[in-house]
């Protein structure tokens, strides 16, 4: 749906462009393809690379994993797993849920969906080839603490 | 001629779907389709960003983004850099090259750090899917104490690098 209204907008824009000044179109277009092409190499790489963490950390395995682990061990473990993996939202809320309903913590899942989202270090690099690892290391750093602090105020909330 | 250098990642994993392959087929075959949904995931979502990003370049004055999201921007700025950030839908690598193109045109680094938190996890379309699936409180309780965390970091992490940015944003 959103990338629907994405490409609407990219599209009337470039057609607004073009009707305006071809110019100026053909150098945004040039600027685009050129950005693309920059940070291709380095996206190829993290592709490849969450597709095999996430084949080999499949559902089944980390709900194995949240499942046996509590307490704060258990905390630290899905946060870790958080941390690393890239797992798109309509799979990992559907994971949570039905974690949740199998007995899994309240704080082990909030602080797993919070890295989740927040924390990325396999897309680190390619963070780090726009801001400098200095920000890289800042953000997912602080994101990582602040994961904990989320799911210590959702456990309290939640109880 | 392609260069090599910049595909090293690429072909190391490769490399290590290849070994895997030999010892475990099945595991090898589920990379693959894991992997090809990624790179579907990404080529439906980027096209369209790069052209904004193309067109803002073109077309947008720095002084409107300054004007709106720059040093002096204030509450207006933050709000902004928020409700840009929630509105979106995607992985968040694909906030990255936005992020590179605010920062060309003057967008004050605390807001940068505002718009990639806001769009980590505080996406609207997220927060309807979560609640959906995991329950209301659950989400909501998430959601605000992320948009004060978000905060609460951005203002942090820009005092330990403001004067590298501005260096960064002189060049």
């Amino acid at each position: 749906m959103f990338e629907i209204i994405l490409y609407i907008l990219a599209i009337t824009f470039l057609v607004i462009s073009f009707v305006k000044d071809r110019q100026k179109t053909r150098a945004a277009l040039l600027k685009a393809w050129k950005a693309f092409t920059g940070i291709f190499p380095a996206l190829a790489g993290i592709l490849t690379l969450i597709g095999l963490l996430l084949s080999v950390l499949s559902p089944e395995i980390i709900s194995g994993l949240l499942g046996q682990n509590t307490g704060f061990w258990g905390m630290i473990l899905t946060s870790v797993i958080g941390a690393i993996t890239l797992i798109p939202a309509f799979i990992a809320f559907p994971l949570a849920a039905s974690l949740l309903q199998s007995g899994a913590g309240i704080m082990q899942i909030a602080v797993f969906v919070s890295t989740l989202m927040m924390v990325g270090i396999v897309t680190a690099p390619l963070e780090a080839k726009y801001f400098g690892w200095k920000v890289v290391l800042l953000r997912n750093g602080f994101s990582y603490l602040f994961s904990f602090a989320v799911a210590a105020i959702i456990g309290v909330v939640l109880a | 001629m392609i260069r090599i250098k910049p595909y090293l990642l690429f072909l190391a994993v490769v490399f290590a779907d290849l070994i895997i392959f030999f010892f475990k087929p099945a595991l090898a075959a589920e990379i693959v389709s894991a992997t090809g949904r990624h790179f579907l995931q990404m080529l439906s979502i980027l096209p369209p960003i790069f052209l904004l990003i193309g067109l803002l370049d073109v077309w947008v004055p720095r002084e409107k983004f300054m004007r709106f999201m720059g040093e002096k921007s204030g509450v207006t700025g933050i709000a902004l850099s928020i409700l840009l950030g929630a509105a979106a839908a995607g992985p968040l690598y694909a906030a990255f090259p936005l992020a590179a193109i605010m920062i060309k045109k003057g967008v004050k680094f605390r807001n940068i750090l505002i718009f990639l938190g806001a769009w980590s996890t505080m996406k609207i379309p997220m927060l309807l899917f979560e609640i959906s699936s995991i329950g209301k409180e659950f989400a909501l309780t998430r959601w605000f104490l992320s948009l004060t965390g978000i905060l609460i970091m951005s203002f942090l992490i820009d005092r330990f690098v403001q004067p590298a940015y501005d260096r960064r944003a002189a060049d």
